[in-house]
């Protein structure tokens, strides 16, 4: 029954005419012609529905919206476009934000839209001036309407009797003005007026918050499908340096839940651990190692395992860092989990920078603001002093606090040295963002410039995973979850370098495999990541970069031809056999570029059986089929977590660290949860 | 990107005589308008004379908006009034109270694809008592029952009743095409 609702709603979509343009512009003219006669005929004789009303509070209500009403009449159409830089309530601090790109919440295009069509509304308008008795002949629905004016009015009092608490916000709401007023009292008065345009916006802070419901969101990708090597031998992706599925998977297990099937992605789940593979030699800043071994699950089948470590620089060599802590303080941050673990990450960090670095600390709630200047990573107190003032509250500008911290993060950089914004969030970009893919641009845009985006993940409950992973991907940075202290050390500690400097952009790996060797073949992970086969010899397709010391691991599942595992059967029509030799089962090539170079390098190499299957291997290998565990996928066969468990136990090595053991402990959990 | 600045604090700035607010607001929100005017109407023609009627009473309509309701709650019912009106004023001429007439329906016959299924919503949306048509043309644009309760001045177990009504002529037109 419902359906015939939606049939109905789909059709009338279908039917919808596209509003003419023409018809548009004159009707707008028209509204402006009246709302101009109106002011007129008001200002002579106010009749006003309103009863007196004195008290302070009305008084200065009614001073703001004096102000209001004449600094926006004189505004012109640039400044109105340029009043939306009101909600960045720091001026003095943001110089870039005066400078020819201002910092605008529109994406260009609508702003350019609008404005065209401003200049034709003009244009109109005076036409329309002319053209005035012959729009007065219209005024019969005026007239009808304005009947109804008395209607609306009465109505709409009453509503306002039943729904005291509307009133008490309004007027809650200039009186922030006041305060936002003596903030910038050192600045000229149109400014001042087309701040407080905006000012009824932001919801105070003891306005109570409504609990959110989980709004979590999470990549939406199928496992990558089994390819037959005949019709489709190339594969290609671009690396994936993120932790963050790990720890997101972490997290839920340990909450007792098993995790969504959605926020396990395999890829990001091996990259999280180190592994022990062999540093590059010579001059290439990493080094591919290509191993085939058996595959755990299935003796039928092959894994390649394809590793590569890139070098380490160690740390007195390094450049200098600028970065820039973009902070969510809005509401939702406001659990332990949240800011206080945020504050005590970012703490943990410090020690760890020289005082060669600098801090700038930039936050957004609400409004965006920055909170440090740019400061000696050195002078701690300053910076900690910095982190303890903040205070969760609002809701959340995510774009308005980006533009700032990239201004910020511009305004730091230097010949030389690294400048990364450091996104710390629970994800919820909820306000002043209705296209995450005008952002994706905008951050992908400023990738250009050199200035590199990671994003920390704090909490549960309305994480978007989604929006973190894409501005990571799209900001050449790694997007991490931080859900515990320990996982805070790891990031922003022990494994500082790989996330902060990077050795190597914009990494693609790209196999052939050869059909007379490889029947059939499937990426385990990196959905996410996959790339055009085209894309790859194109240097301006972005992709994955790998930091200082950071370890990648990508696995191919192969079935050699006349294996008894092979899922599809060979073509009878297929075409002639190739007259390649089965010596080689592919051919791996990996193109990267150097931190600041355009043209991409190219690494090749044949990928040839046997190999030695190291604990490091085994353990890669039993984290994938963890993940595919958890996520259910159907290649695994009758291998279950006790095997994955015995497989890790047995290649768990030195561990120096316990990340290992945890793992083992959660596939634990996981088996039990399953039950 | 959307702006900052909300419907309702611009709706408060216009009212007290800001232009461009005044501008804004309308700019943002005129197709919406318009796309309700066709849903209560369903002739192009008629939607684009109504949208008229709502942007030239606009100005004076402000005076009024008190801010107690959502902006867009607030101008759904002005446009939904504003229909009322024309229906009562033209209700000599047939075709104007009518509405989903046949014209709009040759114009988009040409358009074979969509013609089968116009042609099943303008007799659908023609075959229902008019409170309910008007109930629908909110319903459609995903609004929630309590949303059109509010625009409509009644109860929102009156919307929800109103829906099911609907539901039951569409489903009885079905069936009596199906039996055709």
């Amino acid at each position: 029954m419902s359906d015939d609702l939606d049939d109905l709603k789909a059709a009338m979509r279908a039917a919808m005419p596209t509003p003419d343009a023409a018809r548009k512009a004159e009707d707008i003219a028209l509204a402006r012609i009246n709302f101009a006669a109106l002011q007129e005929t008001a200002e002579a004789a106010r009749q006003t529905s309103e009863s007196p009303k004195t008290g302070p509070i009305r008084g200065v209500m009614n001073m703001i919206m004096r102000i209001n009403t004449r600094g926006a009449l004189t505004a012109t159409t640039a400044l109105v476009a340029l009043g939306l830089v009101a909600v960045v309530p720091d001026w003095q601090n943001a110089p870039r934000l005066n400078g020819p790109q201002p910092v605008v919440l529109e994406s260009d295009d609508v702003l350019a839209d609008r404005s065209e069509d401003r200049t034709r509304q003009v244009v109109e308008e005076q036409f329309a001036t002319e053209a005035a008795p012959e729009v007065a002949v219209e005024p019969a629905p005026v007239e009808a309407l304005e009947a109804e004016i008395a209607q609306g009015a009465e109505s709409a009092p009453a509503q306002q009797a039943t729904q005291p608490s509307a009133t008490l916000k309004r007027e809650q709401a200039p009186a922030d003005g006041i305060m936002l007023g003596g903030q910038v009292q050192g600045f000229d008065a149109t400014k001042i007026e087309r701040r407080s345009l905006v000012v009824p916006l932001p919801p105070s802070d003891d306005v109570y918050v409504q609990p959110e419901a989980n709004t979590e969101a999470f990549p939406d990708a199928d496992p990558n499908p089994l390819k037959v090597t005949a019709e489709d031998p190339v594969s290609t992706f671009s690396i994936d340096v993120d932790t963050a599925s790990y720890a997101v998977v972490r997290s839920s297990l340990m909450a007792g839940q098993l995790p969504p099937k959605e926020a396990v992605r395999i890829e990001e789940m091996v990259n999280y651990f180190p592994y022990d593979y062999s540093a590059p030699e010579g001059d290439a800043p990493f080094q591919p190692t290509v191993t085939v071994t058996g595959t755990p699950w299935n003796a039928d089948t092959q894994l390649v395992h394809i590793a590569i470590q890139g070098e380490n620089k160690s740390l007195p060599e390094r450049p200098p860092l600028n970065l820039v802590f973009l902070i969510d303080t809005s509401g939702s941050m406001n659990a332990p989990a949240k800011l206080p673990l945020l504050k005590q990450s970012l703490t943990l960090m410090l020690p760890e920078l020289t005082e060669q670095d600098s801090v700038a600390i930039v936050t957004y709630a609400g409004s965006a603001g920055q909170v440090l200047e740019p400061t000696p990573a050195t002078n701690r107190s300053e910076i900690l002093a910095a982190l303890d003032r903040l205070d969760a509250g609002g809701s959340t500008a995510g774009q308005a606090g980006l533009q700032q911290a990239y201004a910020v993060a511009e305004s730091m950089a230097e010949e030389g040295e690294v400048t990364r914004v450091l996104l710390a969030t629970d994800g919820d970009f909820n306000v002043g963002l209705s296209d995450p893919e005008a952002l994706k641009d905008f951050i992908a845009d400023k990738r250009e410039s050199g200035t590199y985006l990671s994003v920390l993940g704090f909490g549960r409950g309305n994480l978007d995973d989604a929006t973190m992973q894409a501005l990571a991907q799209n900001g050449n940075g790694q997007a991490a979850y931080i859900d515990t202290l320990s996982e805070a050390q790891k990031v922003l500690v022990d494994q500082l370098s790989g996330a902060l400097y990077p050795i190597a952009n914009d990494v693609k790996i790209q196999v052939e495999f050869n059909p007379a060797a490889v029947a059939e073949y499937r990426l385990i992970g990196y959905e996410t990541r996959a790339l055009k086969r085209e894309d790859f010899n194109n240097d301006k397709v972005d992709a994955g970069d790998i930091g200082a010391g950071h370890q990648v691991t990508a696995l191919y599942e192969i079935t050699p031809v006349g294996s008894p595992a092979r899922l599809t059967d060979p073509l009878r029509y297929g075409e002639a056999e190739l007259a390649s030799d089965a010596s080689e089962l592919g051919f791996l090539k990996l193109r990267y570029k150097r931190p600041g170079e355009d043209q991409s390098e190219l690494i090749e190499q044949p990928i040839v059986p046997g190999g030695q299957a190291s604990a490091e291997m085994q353990f890669a290998a039993a984290i994938a089929g963890f993940g595919q565990l958890l996520r259910g996928e159907d290649y695994l066969g009758d291998w279950g977590y006790d095997d994955a468990i015995a497989l890790a136990n047995e290649a768990r090595g030195a561990d120096a660290f316990g990340y290992r053991a945890e793992a083992v402990q959660l596939m634990r959990l996981a088996q039990s949860l399953q039950r | 990107m959307r702006m900052e600045v909300t419907d309702e604090s611009l709706a408060r700035a216009a009212a007290e005589g800001d232009a461009e607010a005044f501008t804004t607001l309308l700019q943002r929100h005129y197709d919406g308008v318009f796309r309700l005017a066709f849903r209560l109407t369903g002739v192009q023609a008629e939607a684009e004379d109504l949208t008229q009627d709502v942007c030239a009473a606009l100005p004076a309509k402000l005076q009024g908006f008190q801010g107690a309701a959502r902006f867009t709650t607030w101008l759904w019912r002005v446009v939904v009034n504003a229909a009322h009106d024309r229906r009562r004023r033209s209700m000599t001429r047939a075709k104007y109270a009518e509405g989903w007439g046949d014209w709009e329906v040759d114009r988009r016959a040409a358009d074979a694809a969509t013609a089968e299924a116009l042609d099943w919503l303008t007799q659908a949306m023609r075959a229902l008592p008019e409170d309910l048509r008007d109930t629908l043309a909110l319903v459609l644009d995903d609004m929630s029952h309590a949303e059109v309760a509010e625009i409509m001045g009644v109860s929102a177990g009156t919307i929800s009743w109103r829906v099911s009504e609907a539901k039951k002529h569409l489903r009885a037109l079905r069936e009596s095409e199906d039996r055709s």
